[in-house]
């Protein structure tokens, strides 16, 4: 199981990386959406995967036994969730509002503001 | 129960964003005295907590009072005192600036609640103990100011606007991927905590691999060298007043992680990362340098400086003495003054002349010499001119490397120094003494008031007086800086007042 997770997530970051360096806007985004899922399934497999066994004392101890579930990592995936929804949003209506405005959605195209410009 | 007072930073910027969404729709006068209470609530609250720390030592907050490991405790030791203070003094006065510096499109765009909620992310990194904690803030942080680098909507600060979101975007996601590295070996999500299990670890090759993915996240927001190429990209294409908080703020929340991360949890022990750290800020300083001196646009020589005067800071955390560290949080706050400072004086020539361009610009001591005395005194401090506040920032930062048998770094860095001082001297040729028929003729202050053109250069005289007293009294401000470090580098007073572990 962790395995395949940590498989799932390097594919998820080099299809990331991959998508991230491509010209198109669009393609982008796509990257951004794919890293972000890619970091949350890394927080999902190291916070130990163990079936059955929630992080609950019995009535009858007073200590929880190992091993056990631990219940942090998915408090910590949803708001990275949380939070990458919202900016990857933002990115979105960003990219859109700049593909209207300059009219073109390759990368290679917006580079006016690193241009040097030796007179105006 | 007097620690409460440190979750003041954070709490009052979002009370005055939500006050100021509120009155949103009455005149623009009811949401200008809203956010210039709520900067000066603010700097009141950081001043009394740098007071309280200077008695105290530390200030702790557990909040929800769920104790050290478990819940999140905020923390106000003398590095974050100082910050705190620093950025609510330039929040302060951007305030001010704002005033005369932001068209009225972009006020009715919610500018003033979009720099409350950025100064609730930049204060709340300053205070939290908890490294998820950290990445929260840094979204916050980074939320508003996508908002404020896109906001108003030109061409330009759409181009400028992608690649600061993108790149942040990234290296947020590293930052995380660190966070659950971290998690998922030592267990802990609290930051002395974790100081605690790593000091105890042996594991190198996993503790190396975590930093350097820490200090990739770190050195893409505080513009470190291969990763700095968005920052003179972006920050000029927004509006002045936006870009000086840039330039003052946000990069120095990236060292001050750098400098809390690489003292607090990964120290000394790991002895090739501090030297990749020394490596990486000669060449930040060499490229920004060099960078900034073809550049003819004052707004991205300045840029360029900021990156350039970055190494200056993170060479003094990669010597790791406690001189060099004091050196390097005197340098932090001498720097964010006086970059913000320049920026203003920018903002004024702009408005002056109506342009960036050094071509176009000319003859502004001649008839405005206040408005060039404003600007040589921290353009002086920037390159290090007795007696200013640069001087001894740099005088400290090479004494140190030498202190340390660094002779090259520290040569280097004196090198740079020139460097700076000749990108200086250009802009003041250019565009204070030159002879230009084609400037704009400047009947723009005629019509103004005495008082108009005060609350104009307040913003800025108040920035070089703490510059003129920084430079004049260094003695105060090193020996704060000096127990910032004796702190930082003592681990055991941190797990001692935060976990209660002798």
């Amino acid at each position: 199981m962790n395995l395949l997770l940590a498989l799932i997530s390097s594919v998820l970051f080099g299809t990331g990386v991959y998508m991230l360096l491509r010209r198109s806007l669009v393609k982008v985004i796509i990257g951004l959406a794919l890293l972000s899922h890619a970091a949350n399934l890394i927080i999902f497999t190291i916070g130990r995967n163990i079936k059955g066994k929630p992080a609950f004392i019995d009535k009858a101890s007073s200590s929880i036994t190992e091993p056990f579930a631990d219940p942090l990592p998915q408090a910590l995936i949803l708001t990275a969730i949380v939070i990458s929804f919202g900016a990857i949003a933002y990115a979105i209506v960003l990219y859109k509002r700049a593909y209207q405005i300059t009219q073109t959605e390759d990368m290679d195209c917006l580079i006016s503001t690193d241009e040097f410009k030796e007179e105006v | 129960m007097i620690s409460n007072v440190i979750s003041l930073p954070i709490i009052l910027p979002l009370f005055f964003a939500i006050l100021t969404i509120a009155f949103h729709s009455k005149s623009k006068k009811i949401i200008r005295t809203i956010n210039l209470i709520g900067a000066i609530s603010l700097l009141a609250s950081s001043i009394w907590i740098i007071v309280l720390v200077y008695d105290y030592k530390i200030l702790t907050l557990y909040v929800g009072s769920w104790l050290a490991p478990f819940g999140i405790a905020l923390m106000a030791d003398f590095l974050s005192s100082a910050m705190l203070l620093i950025s609510s003094i330039i929040f302060f006065t951007t305030s001010i600036y704002s005033l005369n510096f932001i068209d009225e499109e972009r006020e009715k765009l919610f500018y003033y609640p979009m720099l409350q909620i950025l100064m609730m992310g930049v204060n709340g990194s300053f205070l939290t103990n908890d490294i998820f904690n950290l990445y929260v803030w840094y979204e916050v942080m980074l939320i508003s100011s996508f908002v404020l680098i896109s906001l108003g909507g030109t061409k330009e600060q759409f181009e400028g606007g992608i690649k600061y979101v993108t790149i942040n975007l990234l290296a947020s996601t590293f930052f995380l991927v660190s966070i659950a590295f971290i998690y998922g070996i030592y267990g802990s999500l609290n930051m002395t905590d974790i100081a605690f299990k790593v000091k105890s670890s042996d594991n190198d090759f996993l503790n190396y691999s975590i930093s350097f993915l820490l200090l990739t996240s770190f050195g893409v927001k505080s513009a470190l060298f291969p990763l700095f190429f968005w920052l003179p990209a972006s920050y000029h294409v927004a509006p002045i007043s936006i870009s000086s908080i840039f330039a003052g703020l946000l990069t120095k929340v990236g060292v001050y992680s750098i400098i809390r991360v690489f003292t607090l949890i990964f120290n000394a022990k790991l002895d090739i990362l501090f030297s990749t750290i020394i490596l990486l800020s000669a060449l930040t300083m060499l490229i920004g340098v060099f960078g900034a001196a073809s550049q003819m646009d004052i707004r991205r020589i300045l840029s360029f400086h900021i990156i350039s005067q970055i190494g200056y800071m993170t060479i003094g955390l990669g010597i790791l003495t406690q001189l060099s560290l004091a050196a390097a949080i005197f340098y932090v706050i001498h720097h964010i003054i006086v970059k913000t400072n320049l920026f203003y004086v920018a903002g004024i020539v702009d408005k002056l002349q109506n342009n960036f361009h050094l071509r176009k610009l000319g003859y502004i001591y001649k008839n405005h010499p206040m408005i060039g005395l404003l600007f040589l005194i921290p353009a002086f401090s920037l390159a290090g001119i007795p007696p200013l506040s640069g001087f001894w920032a740099k005088f400290l930062i090479i004494k140190s490397a030498f202190n340390a048998n660094y002779y090259f770094y520290g040569s280097i860095a004196l090198f740079v120094g020139i460097l700076t001082l000749f990108s200086m001297i250009k802009i003041w040729n250019e565009a204070f003494w030159k002879k230009n028929s084609q400037a704009l003729s400047e009947d723009y202050c005629l019509s103004l008031s005495y008082t108009q053109k005060f609350i104009i250069l307040l913003p800025s005289i108040i920035l070089a007086a703490i510059t003129l007293l920084i430079g004049l009294f260094p003695d105060f401000f090193f020996k704060f800086a000096d127990e910032a470090s004796r702190q930082l580098l003592n681990q055991n007073f941190y797990f001692e007042k935060i976990l209660g572990k002798l």
